[in-house]
């Protein structure tokens, strides 16, 4: 009975402990623990500068680690650097790719980076051409390739050799919507036959898909969960309260009148509405009379099940308040 | 597993694509080096002749013609203006004009004629000294000729009868002497670059970064990387040495199968010092700058223009650092002295020695990934 409880925490793909990364007096990354299972799309978000890329760096050992401990495919990163790297891919921001070749020569090269035998290599190369619908651009200079298609081939190159985990650092930054829709539908399916993926973007959708999440901010990993569990904290819907949207053509108007109004603790713009936090006992009502007599008409107010934004966004300001304290 | 040469096959392979894809570019930028020896053999003569000589002759008569003459004749100088008064006569010298001043004292040919010493006054402009030696050399010898002539009178075998014989470059050609040595300077030019750019530009793309989290091995990746360019510095050899054999027709005494085998370690030198190079630089300019930061000392250190024995007692060690040294001695060697590999093993094993020297130390660094920080 112990025995078959146990076997679901097999060998983490990602275990990272108290990393530490410090770059002079700069301390980037400053103790992040968490964990990946396989075949999970693990979702990394923060702001720009927050320490995502550093995080990917330090496990895939292109940076050393200044403290705390990484295992990688059941491997040390400190220790055996070489063996992370002979079982992940990488997929940088830039998508590094060898302009000046063809598509299938930039394949082919990393093919051979990876020692692939000539049969295997010739196998993968057909899959992955297959996969990623690259047959009638085969001939093509890299540097001739749309943004869409570069990230794709950035992606087939990384995943040739079959790694088991994917790391793919903002792989969506500055492509257009269908190939980004088409990137995650490629993903989903990866994902299906057991890859895991480490993904860092900005876009909050991209996170909504992802099944694991992870918010570092300056440095510190300020939220780690699912999806559906990250919206359910306490931080980001506090007992005794109820987030509603507030649709009204005046916005700009009715945000700042509703800011000054005793049982909304906060309230933020989306598009043509308001999200706002108030008390559980709030009069609803008696907000809509009130916006009214300020002539500013109400659509509709309706409760509202927090969005992974909302979360992101009270885990932050609730770490701000945490660091001033502190600071005091 | 522990192969340090991995992904050796791989790089080799892409760099090859690299060259053949952009090969024209390349081509041109091989040719640079042709056009600078071609500039370099024709412009630049070390034997110095009719140097610009100003004379003040305040005698006149026969005997100071013929001193005149006699100076004229040897080729050393050119007697652009006479003056009469010792002020012009340092005007010309002061001005640039002229580098060497000739006064013929009033009393030359009266000192002569009663058997007494006469002197002559050689003025020489000391500020180029290879310029000022030749002066005094030419001279001292045509006044010491002159006197001898006088003192014995005519038919009068001279007692000790010097007859220096110059070996290897009887006509003292320039380019004979000067384009081994270009040789050198020129592989080096453009072989280093070749590596610091290929690395450079790596970098920039963010491909550098991209074979780090690969299982590539730095001495795979240097390796395959310098092989190719290898090939191609040895291609540069044979355009220079083609041009300098049958442009400037310096002939070639020795083995040139021999050159070519002894140029290959001096070749893996300057492609491994261009790696070294691009481990530190992050952009091209930044490569530039440090590679010719190399090259100074490869041409004032090697002796390929100053002789080495000319190098301070406490500078002199530093010229065993640079490689050019050693290849200039065998070029000059092979070349002009037809040396053969008995004379020349050690120049060859100290540059294949600098060369593994330099690329250990640009491996460390690519491996402790020091050039990404």
């Amino acid at each position: 009975m112990l025995a078959t409880q146990t076997q679901p925490f097999a060998e983490p793909a990602i275990s990272a402990e108290h990393l530490v990364r410090r770059f002079g007096n700069l301390t980037a990354v400053n103790d992040v623990s968490f964990r990946v299972e396989k075949g999970e799309i693990f979702g990394f978000l923060g702001p720009n500068g927050s320490g995502k890329t550093t995080v990917i760096k330090m496990l895939t050992g292109l940076l050393p680690l200044s403290g705390g401990s990484a295992r990688v495919e059941g491997l040390d990163v400190r220790t055996d650097a070489e063996g992370v790297r002979e079982r992940i891919g990488y997929m940088s921001q830039n998508f590094s790719l060898y302009y000046d070749l063809t598509v299938e020569e930039n394949l082919k090269f990393y093919g051979r980076i990876y020692s692939l035998e000539p049969a295997r290599l010739k196998r993968r190369m057909e899959e992955v051409i297959q996969l990623n619908g690259f047959e009638p651009y085969l001939k093509r200079l890299a540097a001739q390739l749309s943004g869409g298609w570069k990230q794709r081939l950035a992606l087939g190159c990384a995943m040739l050799h079959e790694p088991n985990l994917l790391f793919l650092d903002e792989p969506t930054a500055g492509i257009d919507p269908v190939a980004r829709r088409q990137l995650w539908d490629l993903l989903f399916e990866l994902s299906g036959h057991g890859i895991t993926f480490f993904v860092t973007t900005h876009y909050m959708d991209e996170a909504e898909r992802c099944s694991h999440v992870a918010y570092i901010y300056f440095g510190k990993l300020i939220a780690d969960g699912t999806p559906d569990s990250l919206r359910q904290l306490p931080d980001v819907q506090p007992q005794g309260t109820l987030r509603v949207e507030i649709t009204t053509p005046e916005v700009t108007r009715a945000l700042r009148l509703a800011r000054h109004i005793p049982g909304i603790r906060s309230a933020t713009i989306f598009g043509q509405s308001i999200h706002a936090l108030v008390d559980e006992n709030f009069d609803l009502d008696g907000l809509r009379s009130q916006l009214l007599k300020n002539g500013i008409a109400v659509a509709e107010i309706r409760p509202l099940a927090p969005s992974l934004e909302d979360a992101f966004v009270e885990l932050t300001y609730k770490h701000q308040a945490l660091l001033e304290a502190a600071g005091d | 597993m522990t192969n340090i040469f991995r992904g050796f096959g791989a790089i080799f392979y892409k760099e090859v694509l690299h060259v053949r894809r952009d090969f024209a570019t390349l081509f041109f930028s091989l040719i640079i080096p042709l056009l600078q020896m071609t500039l370099l053999g024709y412009g630049i003569d070390t034997n110095i002749r009719q140097i610009n000589t100003v004379v003040f002759n305040a005698d006149g008569r026969r005997e100071s013609r013929e001193l005149l003459d006699r100076l004229k004749n040897s080729d050393t100088f050119r007697l652009i203006r006479y003056v009469q008064n010792d002020r012009d006569l340092n005007d010309m010298i002061i001005s640039g004009r002229a580098r060497v001043g000739i006064k013929i004292p009033v009393d030359y040919s009266d000192r002569l004629l009663h058997q007494m010493s006469a002197q002559v006054l050689v003025l020489i402009d000391g500020s180029d000294s290879s310029v000022a030696g030749q002066a005094i050399n030419v001279t001292t010898a045509i006044g010491l000729d002159e006197s001898l002539r006088h003192v014995l009178q005519d038919r009068v075998a001279f007692g000790v009868d010097m007859r220096p014989k110059i070996l290897f470059n009887p006509d003292s050609r320039s380019p004979n002497f000067f384009l081994p040595g270009l040789t050198a300077i020129l592989l080096l030019n453009v072989t280093t670059f070749l590596t610091a750019f290929s690395i450079v530009r790596e970098k920039q793309q963010g491909t550098l970064e991209q074979l780090f989290v690969t299982p590539v091995r730095p001495m795979g990746l240097l390796l395959g990387k310098l092989l190719p360019y290898l090939g191609i510095g040895f291609f540069e050899l044979i355009l220079i040495l083609t041009c300098m054999r049958f442009v400037f027709q310096v002939p070639i005494h020795g083995n040139v199968l021999l050159l070519a085998f002894l140029s290959l370690p001096y070749l893996f030198v300057s492609l491994s010092l261009g790696i070294l190079i691009s481990s530190k630089a992050n952009s091209q300019a930044e490569a530039m700058q440090l590679a010719f930061l190399t090259i100074l000392p490869s041409v004032f250190f090697s002796g390929y223009i100053f002789p080495r024995e000319t190098i301070p007692t406490i500078l002199y060690p530093l010229s065993y650092l640079v490689p050019a040294t050693y290849f200039i001695n065998i070029t000059r060697g092979i070349i002009l002295r037809g040396a053969g590999l008995v004379h020349l093993w050690t120049d060859g094993l100290a540059l294949f020695f600098l060369g593994t020297l330099l690329l250990i130390l640009a491996a460390r660094r690519f491996h402790n990934k020091a050039i990404l920080a």
